[in-house]
C-alpha cells in the first residue's frame, strides 16, 4: 500500500481536444440512409423547410475516425478518478461501491429501450419495481408514500418545498406562512430551493455542540413559519439529539418538518424519519442506495411523505389493484411536474437491486460499518499533526462523516486545506471535500468513508494525510505547489472568472485567443 | 469458516469479525451500537426493518430483477412511433462503451486535477452543443429540457426585470406544468395560440400578448406538435422589438439541417440531449442544456456549473476550471434564485461521444434522412380513409400530428389495436389538446426503414376500418 501511494502517477496523455483531431472528410459513423423508394416518394421534403431555417454553414463538429473517438474518450476516462479506480471519501457525497451487476441488468432492452409513455400494460415490470421500491422506502423511512421523480438531492429538497407550499396553499395559509427554517451545516439546497419556491429562508447557526440549539429554533418560529428543512446529522457528522423536539416545536407553530436524509447512510435501520415525526423526507438513491454518481449525473431523490401529504406528490404515481400496475395522473391536488416523465428510473432499479441484495440486516450493517469506518478514520486523523476536530465540547461520536479542520496546520505552516486537497491527488486518492458555504469551520475538510472501503484502504487514506501533514511541516512548498503527479500540471485558474479570458466553448476560446494575440 | 462466510457481505468488507475487532479497539468502543450514543433511545428503531429477505447470491439477484424486467415489452421488440419528448434514435455502440467506462460512471465531484478527463469531455460537449446552436456559452447538463427551459425563462425575468413569459399553446402539457410550478413565485405564463391550419405560432396573437411586461418569448423548434415554424426568426425580432428575450427550445438532432438558433437571434437556447446517443431508459435518458451569447450579464445568471478551458502557466498545457461558482446556489444559499445539484453529466459526456462520431456530415445525413422518412410516413398514412396526416400544413422534422376524427375511432382504441400487432402508435393528444379531436403525435426517426413504416400503414389501415 505504501508502495502504491509513493509510486503513483496519474495518466497524463496530454490529449488534445477532439476538435483538434482528425482531418476534413474523416467520419466516425454512417447513419442509416433512407431507401431509394423513400427518398423518391418523399421527394423534396427537405426543401419544404423554409430557407431562413435551413442550415447555411455546417456545424463545426469534429471530423474523426471511429477509432480516434474510442481512443480519445478512453484516454479521458483514464484521467478521471472514478470510484472504480480510485478511493474517494469525499464528505457529503456518500461515495460507495456501485455494484457492476446492476449496470448489466440496466443494460437490458427491457429497461434501456423503454419509452416512458408506453402503455401501462407493456411496462408492468418497470411499474412493479417502482411500486416495490416505494414500499421498501416507506419501511426504511417510516413514511406512507414516495415519489422518485426528482433528479437529484437538490431537486428532491425542492420537491419538499413545493409540497410544503401546496399544503399551506390548500389551507389558505400560504399568504401568512412565508418562512422556511434551515440550518447552516445543511446542504446549500436546503436554503436555496425553498427560496426558489418563494419562501423567505431563515438559517439557524450551530451552538457549542456543533448543532443548533432549541432556543435558536424557538426564536425563529412564528405564525409565519411554513416549515423546516432539517438535516441530521448535518455535514459535520454530528447528530442533534433534540431532533424530535425540533419537529414538535415546528408542528406546534403550524409548520411542516422535512428531513433531508442525504446524510442518512449511517442511519439505515437505526432511526426513521417517520418515527421522529417528520412529514416529509428525502434520500439520494445515487448516494446512499449505491446507484453510481455518473460524473455528477443520473441522480434520483426518493421523496417520502406522510399520508396527509400524499395527494400532493407529483404526477404520475404508480397504483396497484392487486393484479396489475398502472400510472395514475388524474390527481387534482398534485404539485406541478418536477421532472419529465417518471424520473431517472434506471437509478431506482439499481437502488432496488441493492436493497434486495442486502435485506434489513444488510442495511443495518451498511449503517453500522459506515459509522465504524468513520470513527476509525477519526481516531487516526485526531493523531495527525495539525489536524483538529471541531466542537470538543460535544461528547458524542460522529456518525457517517466528519468535518475536520487544518486550522492549526495552516497557522504553523501556511499550508491551506485547498492545497492539501490537491496534494492528495498526487497519492492516487480522490481529494476530500472542504466544506459547503458558509465555511464556518476554519480550513475545513470533510471526509465520509462509507461502508465500502477495506481497512487497508482506510489506512492508506490515513497514511496519505499523515504524509501530507509531515510534508507541510518539513517542505511546505511541495504541498503548496501540488499537484505534481496529476493528469495535468498546475493551471492558471484565474481565467475562469475573467470575462475576457473565460471560454466555455472551443469557439469562444478561439475567438478570445485570436483577440488576445492581436 | 462458515460464520465468516455468512457475516461478510461482498459489498461491506469490514464486517469480518477479526477486522471489526481491530477497528473497534482502535475506535475505543465495544460495539458499533456504542457509536450511536448521540441518538436518544426513544428515537431508535427497536426491531429489524420489515423488508423482503435478502437475495444473497449475485446469480439469484440477477434472476429476480431480470424476471421483473421480463414483464416489460421494450421498443427493441415493439415497433415504436411514440416520441413526445423522448425519442428512439440509433445509439452507436461507442456511446454505450464510453458511458459504461467505470471511471466516468463512478466519478463524482472531483475537479481540475483529479477529474481532468471528465472536465475535458464535458468541455467538449459544451463546445459541440455551442456549434450546433451557434452560441458561445453552454451549460453543463441540467436535469432535462424542462429544467433548462425553466432556468432560461427565469434568467430572462432577472435580465429584463419583467415578469411575463409567453409560451406556445402547442407546448407539451407536462413541460408547461414544470414551468408553471417553477415560475409561480416570480412570473406569470401566458400561452400564445397556434395556427390550427399550419401548426405555427399565431403571430397576431403573439403581437396582442407581447408587451412591455414580457420578459421572454419561449418557442420550440420544432414545436411539441412537430411543426418547424417558418416564423421563428420573425418571432425573435418581435420579441426584441419589445425588449423581451427570445428563448428557443430545440431538439438538437435537427441541427445538422436546421439553422442554429443563435444565427437567427435567439438569446437563450435550451433543449434535450437524449436524442444524441442516449437510450430512452424509460425517461432516464433525458438531460438538458442552456446556451447563450458570451456576455457577462448572461453568464452571471446561469444556475449551472460552466467548465472553462484554461492553460498551465509554463507549458501552456490545456486544463479546465469551473467558472464563476459564486453565482450558483451552492454559494448563494438563501439568496438563490435558481438551484443546481447532481444532474445528468454522464449524458453530457455521451452526447460529446455521439457528436464526435457523427460530425457535420453525419448530422446532416441524419436530419435529411429523418425528414424524408417522416414525410414518407405522413404521406402514406394520409392516404388511409378518414385519416388526416399530417394534420398541419407546416413543414415538420420527425414528428407530425395525425387526426382520426373521420374514422369514428378514438386514438386509444386505435393504439390498442396497433399494440396487438406489436406497434406502439403515436402519443394520444386527445386529453392534452382536446381541440385537436382524436389526434396523435407520431415520431419517425432513422431507425424506421421503409418496411417498418409500411407495416405501420398497413396495421393502421386495419385498425381504423
Amino acid at each position: 500500500m505504501t508502495r502504491r501511494i509513493e509510486q503513483f502517477h496519474a495518466a497524463r496523455w496530454a490529449e488534445p481536444l477532439i476538435m483538434q483531431l482528425g482531418t476534413h472528410g474523416e467520419r466516425g459513423l454512417l447513419p442509416p440512409a433512407p431507401e431509394p423508394e423513400i427518398a423518391k416518394a418523399a421527394g423534396k421534403a427537405a426543401a419544404r423547410i423554409p430557407g431562413a431555417l435551413r442550415r447555411k454553414a455546417p456545424p463545426r463538429l469534429p471530423e474523426v475516425s471511429q477509432q480516434t473517438v474510442v481512443r480519445h474518450f478512453t484516454r479521458l476516462s483514464q484521467m478521471t478518478m472514478g470510484v472504480d479506480a480510485t478511493p474517494d471519501m469525499m464528505g457529503t457525497c456518500t461515495m460507495k461501491y456501485s455494484p457492476k451487476v446492476h449496470e448489466h441488468i440496466a443494460r437490458l432492452p427491457e429497461l434501456r429501450e423503454i419509452h416512458p409513455l408506453q402503455d401501462d400494460s407493456t411496462i408492468q415490470g418497470l411499474l412493479e419495481i417502482l411500486y416495490r421500491m416505494n414500499r421498501i422506502m416507506c419501511e426504511v423511512a417510516g413514511m406512507d408514500d414516495f415519489t422518485f421523480q426528482p433528479g437529484s438531492g437538490a431537486q428532491g429538497i425542492y420537491t419538499n418545498a413545493c409540497i410544503i407550499r401546496a399544503y399551506h396553499a390548500s389551507r389558505g395559509q400560504l399568504g401568512q406562512r412565508r418562512e422556511i427554517i434551515t440550518t447552516a451545516f445543511s446542504h446549500p439546497a436546503d436554503a436555496a430551493t425553498p427560496a426558489v419556491a418563494g419562501f423567505k429562508v431563515i438559517t439557524l447557526f450551530p451552538g457549542d455542540h456543533g448543532y443548533p440549539e432549541l432556543d435558536a429554533l424557538k426564536a425563529a418560529l412564528s405564525e409565519h413559519t411554513a416549515g423546516i428543512m432539517f438535516t441530521c446529522p448535518e455535514d459535520t457528522g454530528l447528530f442533534n439529539p433534540r431532533l424530535r423536539e425540533f419537529v414538535e416545536l415546528v408542528h406546534k407553530a403550524g409548520g411542516l418538518a422535512a428531513y433531508d436524509q442525504a446524510n442518512g447512510n449511517g442511519l439505515l435501520g437505526i432511526i426513521r424519519a417517520g418515527d421522529a415525526g417528520f412529514d416529509l423526507c428525502q434520500f439520494n438513491l445515487h448516494k446512499t442506495f449505491s446507484a453510481p454518481h455518473g460524473s455528477i449525473g443520473l441522480g434520483c431523490a426518493a421523496v417520502g411523505v406522510k399520508r396527509h401529504l400524499q395527494k400532493f406528490l407529483p404526477n404520475p404515481v404508480v397504483a396497484f389493484d392487486g393484479k396489475s400496475y398502472r400510472l395514475e395522473a388524474d390527481r387534482p391536488d398534485a404539485i406541478d411536474k418536477i421532472r419529465a416523465f417518471l424520473g431517472n428510473v434506471p437509478t431506482v432499479l439499481k437502488a432496488y437491486a441493492w436493497v434486495m441484495s442486502l435485506g434489513a440486516g444488510g442495511l443495518k450493517a451498511v449503517a453500522e460499518t459506515a459509522v465504524l469506518n468513520n470513527n476509525y478514520l477519526l481516531a487516526g486523523i485526531a493523531r495527525i499533526r495539525g489536524a483538529s476536530i471541531p466542537w470538543p465540547a460535544n461528547p458524542h461520536h460522529r456518525l457517517e462523516q466528519v468535518r475536520y479542520s487544518w486550522e492549526r496546520l495552516a497557522q504553523d505552516t501556511g499550508v491551506t486545506t485547498d492545497q492539501i486537497m490537491l496534494r492528495m491527488v498526487d497519492y492516487g486518492l480522490q481529494h476530500y471535500m472542504t466544506s459547503h458555504v458558509p465555511m464556518l469551520v476554519p480550513q475545513p475538510f470533510t471526509i465520509e468513508p462509507g461502508e465500502s472501503y477495506s481497512l487497508a484502504e482506510l489506512d492508506e487514506c490515513l497514511e496519505t494525510l499523515r504524509r501530507i501533514s509531515e510534508e507541510a511541516y518539513s517542505q511546505p512548498e511541495l504541498v503548496k505547489s501540488a499537484p505534481h503527479r496529476a493528469s495535468v500540471p498546475r493551471l492558471d485558474e484565474s481565467a475562469v472568472d475573467d470575462p475576457a479570458k473565460w471560454a466555455f466553448t472551443w469557439r469562444a476560446w478561439q475567438r478570445k485567443h485570436a483577440a488576445l494575440a492581436d | 469458516m462458515p460464520r465468516d462466510r455468512t457475516s461478510v457481505h461482498p459489498y461491506i468488507p469490514n464486517t469480518s469479525p477479526s477486522v471489526r475487532a481491530r477497528m473497534l479497539a482502535a475506535t475505543g468502543v465495544a460495539s458499533p451500537a456504542d457509536l450511536y450514543d448521540a441518538i436518544p433511545g426513544a428515537l431508535r428503531l427497536k426491531r429489524p426493518l420489515d423488508l423482503p429477505p435478502p437475495i444473497a447470491s449475485e446469480h439469484a439477484l440477477r434472476r429476480h430483477v431480470e424476471s421483473l424486467l421480463a414483464k416489460n415489452r421494450s421498443c427493441a421488440d415493439l415497433l415504436n412511433f411514440r416520441g413526445a419528448g423522448c425519442w428512439q434514435h440509433y445509439v452507436p455502440a461507442i456511446c454505450d462503451e464510453i458511458a459504461g467506462r467505470g471511471e466516468f460512471l463512478t466519478a463524482y465531484a472531483g475537479w481540475s486535477y483529479s477529474d481532468h478527463g471528465k472536465l475535458q469531455a464535458l468541455f467538449e460537449y459544451q463546445s459541440m452543443i455551442g456549434e450546433l446552436v451557434g452560441l458561445e456559452v453552454v451549460s453543463t447538463p441540467t436535469y432535462d429540457w424542462g429544467a433548462a427551459a425553466n432556468s432560461a425563462v427565469a434568467m430572462a425575468c432577472r435580465l429584463t426585470g419583467r415578469r411575463q413569459i409567453l409560451v406556445p399553446a402547442s407546448m407539451d402539457r407536462a413541460r408547461l406544468s414544470q414551468m408553471r410550478g417553477f415560475t409561480k413565485p416570480f412570473a406569470t405564463i401566458t400561452e400564445v395560440a397556434f395556427d390550427r391550419k399550419t401548426g405555427e405560432l399565431d403571430r397576431r396573437d403573439l403581437a396582442a400578448r407581447l408587451g412591455a411586461g414580457t420578459a421572454a418569448v419561449y418557442i420550440e423548434m420544432p414545436s411539441f406538435l412537430g411543426t418547424v415554424d417558418a416564423g421563428a426568426p420573425d418571432i425573435v425580432k418581435r420579441a426584441h422589438a419589445k425588449g423581451a428575450l427570445a428563448v428557443v427550445g430545440v431538439d438538437p438532432s435537427t441541427l445538422g439541417v436546421l439553422e442554429a438558433p443563435g444565427n437567427y437571434g435567439a438569446d437563450l437556447v435550451v433543449g434535450d440531449l437524449q436524442p444524441l446517443g442516449i437510450h430512452m431508459n424509460g425517461g432516464g435518458g433525458q438531460a438538458g442544456f442552456i446556451a447563450s451569447r458570451d456576455e457577462p450579464r448572461f453568464v452571471d445568471e446561469y444556475p449551472s456549473f460552466l467548465i472553462s478551458l484554461v492553460q498551465a502557466p509554463e507549458s501552456g498545457a490545456f486544463g479546465f476550471g469551473v467558472g464563476t461558482l459564486d453565482r450558483t446556489s451552492y454559494h448563494k444559499r438563501h439568496d438563490a434564485t435558481d438551484y443546481y445539484g447532481t444532474t445528468q453529466f454522464l449524458w453530457g459526456i455521451t452526447a460529446a461521444v455521439y457528436l464526435s462520431l457523427m460530425g457535420p456530415q453525419g448530422m446532416r445525413e441524419l436530419g435529411e434522412g429523418i425528414i424524408q422518412r417522416a414525410a414518407y410516413a405522413a404521406e402514406r398514412l394520409g392516404r388511409i380513409k378518414g385519416v388526416k396526416a399530417p394534420l398541419f400544413t407546416g413543414p415538420f422534422f420527425k414528428e407530425f400530428v395525425v387526426n382520426f376524427d373521420r374514422t369514428g375511432k378514438t386514438v386509444a382504441a386505435i393504439n390498442r389495436r396497433l399494440l396487438r400487432r406489436g406497434i406502439l402508435g403515436g402519443k394520444d393528444l386527445s386529453h392534452a389538446f382536446p381541440a385537436l379531436g382524436q389526434s396523435a403525435l407520431f415520431c419517425v426517426t432513422e431507425i424506421h426503414d421503409r418496411a417498418a413504416i409500411d407495416r405501420l400503414v398497413a396495421a393502421l389501415k386495419e385498425a381504423v376500418s
